[in-house]
């Protein structure tokens, strides 16, 4: 117990220990957090009004993120599997910041769901046994299900990891192999569940198409492995930790493949959309062309198929994949990209124009806005924070004391 | 100038800060009763799930926090399904003239929030001679100096209590449900407000509180039901019941709607009655439904009684 305590604050100075830099981007983090915090105290207080959602458009920008970072946790497998399943070293070393990056990115997730909610202090009804969670029947207690289960997972890999590290111990594959093969499926899970939460709906003709999901998973891990090899280089300069270069040119190949797929299922739903020009294509129409001389979302879904398609090419050379000025180009055109594309460039046409015809045209209010960045700079933090404990071990600059433990257990009085 | 004013705008701070302060005692520091009026509040279980026993308390509860916040006493009821009774309801669109009658009689016997409007009736309007399956070439704000108008149509559409309801089968957490009778009901203690129901119904039916309803005393009907027309809050989702506090209390009784309407284009009653009106109307006359390529299978038929 005294050890339990002791090892705890260990862990728990790390927080506080750090250069300049380090406070002044905490410091920057937590001005973004608290004007997100009274943003949401205002919002709770008069409601949803703040926002700019009607009956009409229901679901605006929270669910636009929290979509497209269901994405960016589902695609911390893309490591998993080419790490464990051939046993690729470099990029197995480096798994573990995926994962981190997969927790950070399930509880922004859960978040932004939850200040979605009309009813936040409600939100126990949602769950089995003590609410009345309707499974199987409701795509959302599915994604309840597997999001939970997807940060469980996730959760335990890491902390077991880190902590047989933290020990001086090897972490034992017959420990977490099983979980990490049960994370590849479950990871696909995710991203293919919120996928038929959309899906699944008749009423809008937008998500009503069965190429949703695959798309989906290809936008994925597109901007999942975008956003890591970003901080995989971030973490190499700023600690100790060796990533090999190998590993980022072989993860940046794999986005080549992942965009192309995506850039191909694009082009198969807008052909069926635009060549049979039913009453369905009107959302499609809105958004890449405008309907009725409402055009809000033409610019930014040009902008985001413009970068996709010069990422899709920078990627796929060798030459420019492999020179760290186009790769980092390429993975802030993806990751641009795709957040519109999967965020408010799928949520917002499924509105519009509505079931009823009309169209409203959502704009999201500063209010909206600043709630969303309060939630990005909270992940931003959680993950630092992470990485404050992750790399010293992985490093091996940090370890626990087990000394007193096993004397204790030596010699009972 | 200013220095007269000076003085009455103190003590009106003064006022103002004494009344803001007993406000934010009353907040922070509730009587007894009303902290466990909070906590009952929030352990209530689901309408369906709570005895009779435990019905009949959370009432009596309701009933005291509309009375003290509405200075008026509401009655909640909460009738259940009549045996051997399914609701159906018919909209003769040869006779409606899109005054918005029956939106406004809504309004009033279903104790919506005025401020913002909330309606759970739009009438669309269309131009003869122009496409109107898909709805998108419908005008909803339509503001003529007088109806009907002579190129134009009118269609309203409310919930159109579907057999088969997508609603329904998305809420994550079954706070809507069809009862027996074939009503689509909301608990509006149960819903968390995450509007998945709305982005599902294919006739934008439902609507949402997204502040608090804003409905003055004296505009309140203070006849209600559990499951309809009682006060809603923030946050949670409404619709038509088809007046359910009328129509399962006096069988027979018509929803406002149906009384509102000028022409007689409303119909309503037993779908299981073979003497009833509706029943008539879907044996006699030309009727569609909605959207009936989504399989939703309506409670609600359009017909035409006559030509034109």
């Amino acid at each position: 117990m005294k050890n339990l305590i002791r090892n705890f604050f260990i862990a728990g100075r790390q927080v506080l220990i750090g250069d300049k830099t380090y406070y002044a981007w905490i410091a920057f983090l937590s001005v973004f957090i608290l004007l997100g915090l009274s943003a949401y105290v205002d919002q709770l207080h008069r409601g949803l009004i703040t926002t700019a959602m009607r009956d009409q458009a229901s679901w605006g920008l929270y669910i636009s993120n929290f979509t497209f970072l269901v994405g960016v946790a589902a695609a911390a497998v893309l490591l998993v599997i080419p790490a464990y399943l051939y046993n690729f070293k470099p990029i197995k070393e480096i798994v573990l910041f995926g994962e981190l990056l997969a927790i950070t990115a399930i509880i922004m997730c859960i978040l932004f769901i939850m200040v979605d909610m009309g009813r936040p202090l409600r939100v126990w009804h949602i769950l089995p046994f003590i609410g009345s969670m309707h499974f199987p029947s409701s795509l959302l207690a599915w994604d309840v299900v597997v999001l939970n289960g997807y940060l469980a997972i996730n959760t335990i890999i890491v902390f077991y990891v880190l902590y047989q590290l933290s020990i001086g111990k090897e972490y034992k594959m017959s420990v977490i192999g099983p979980l990490i093969i049960l994370s590849i499926p479950w990871a696909v899970s995710i991203h293919t569940v919120t996928a038929f939460l959309y899906n699944g709906l008749s009423a809008r003709p937008f998500w009503n198409a069965s190429i949703l999901a695959p798309r989906f998973l290809a936008s994925a891990f597109c901007s999942g492995p975008a956003i890591m090899l970003i901080l995989f280089q971030l973490i190499r300069k700023k600690s100790d930790v060796e990533i090999d270069d190998r590993a980022i040119f072989k993860i940046a190949e794999l986005i080549a493949y992942a965009m192309g797929l995506n850039l191909f299922l694009l082009g198969a739903e807008a052909f069926k959309e635009f060549y049979s020009g039913t009453i369905h294509s009107y959302p499609i129409e809105y958004l890449y062309f405008g309907l009725h001389g409402k055009t809000a979302l033409v610019p930014w879904i040009w902008s985001a198929t413009i970068l996709n398609i010069t990422a899709f090419f920078l990627f796929l050379f060798p030459r420019t994949r492999e020179n760290f000025t186009t790769l980092n180009i390429g993975c802030i055109f993806v990751i641009i990209g795709v957040y519109i594309e999967k965020g408010m460039g799928l949520i917002v046409p499924g509105f519009v124009p509505d079931t009823l015809g009309e169209i409203y045209e959502y704009i999201p209010t500063t209010s909206e806005i600043v709630i969303t960045m309060g939630i990005w700079a909270l992940g931003a933090m959680l993950y630092t924070v992470l990485l404050k404990f992750a790399v010293p071990i992985y490093t091996g600059k940090l370890r626990f004391e087990m000394k007193e433990q096993k004397s204790y257990k030596a010699s009972p009085s | 100038m200013q220095d007269k004013k000076t003085p009455e705008r103190s003590i009106q701070r003064r006022t103002f800060l004494k009344g803001a302060a007993l406000g934010l005692a009353a907040t922070a520091l509730p009587s007894r009763d009303a902290e466990a009026s909070i906590w009952e509040a929030f352990f209530q279980k689901h309408f369906r799930e709570m005895s009779e026993a435990e019905i009949r308390k959370v009432i009596g509860r309701l009933e005291q926090e509309y009375e003290q916040k509405y200075k008026k006493k509401i009655t909640v009821g909460i009738e259940k399904p009549l045996p051997g009774v399914l609701f159906g309801y018919g909209l003769d669109l040869s006779r409606c003239i899109g005054c918005r009658r029956c939106v406004y009689g809504c309004v009033d016997e279903n104790n919506q929030s005025k401020d913002p409007q909330i309606h759970w009736i739009t009438v669309l309007r269309f131009k003869k001679g122009e496409k109107w399956v898909d709805l998108e070439e419908s005008e909803k704000y339509y503001n003529p100096s007088a109806v009907p108008e002579e190129e134009y149509f009118y269609m309203p559409v409310q919930c159109q209590q579907c057999e088969n309801p997508p609603c329904v089968r998305v809420c994550p957490t079954q706070a809507t449900w069809k009862d027996e009778d074939g009503i689509v009901v909301i608990d509006y203690n149960w819903c968390i407000g995450c509007r998945y129901c709305m982005a599902a119904c294919p006739y934008g039916a439902r609507r949402f509180n997204w502040t608090d309803p804003g409905r003055k005393t004296e505009e309140l009907n203070t006849e209600t039901h559990y499951l309809g027309n009682r006060p809603r809050f923030k946050g949670v989702v409404e619709k038509c019941t088809f007046c359910i506090q009328r129509t399962r209390k006096e069988p027979g009784r018509y929803p406002a709607c149906v009384e509102a309407c000028p022409v007689g284009a409303r119909k309503f009653g037993n779908l299981l009655d073979p003497m009833s009106e509706i029943r008539y109307a879907i044996e006699h006359k030309r009727v569609f439904r909605l959207k009936e390529d989504l399989n939703t299978n309506p409670k609600f038929y359009y017909f035409f009684a006559y030509g034109g």
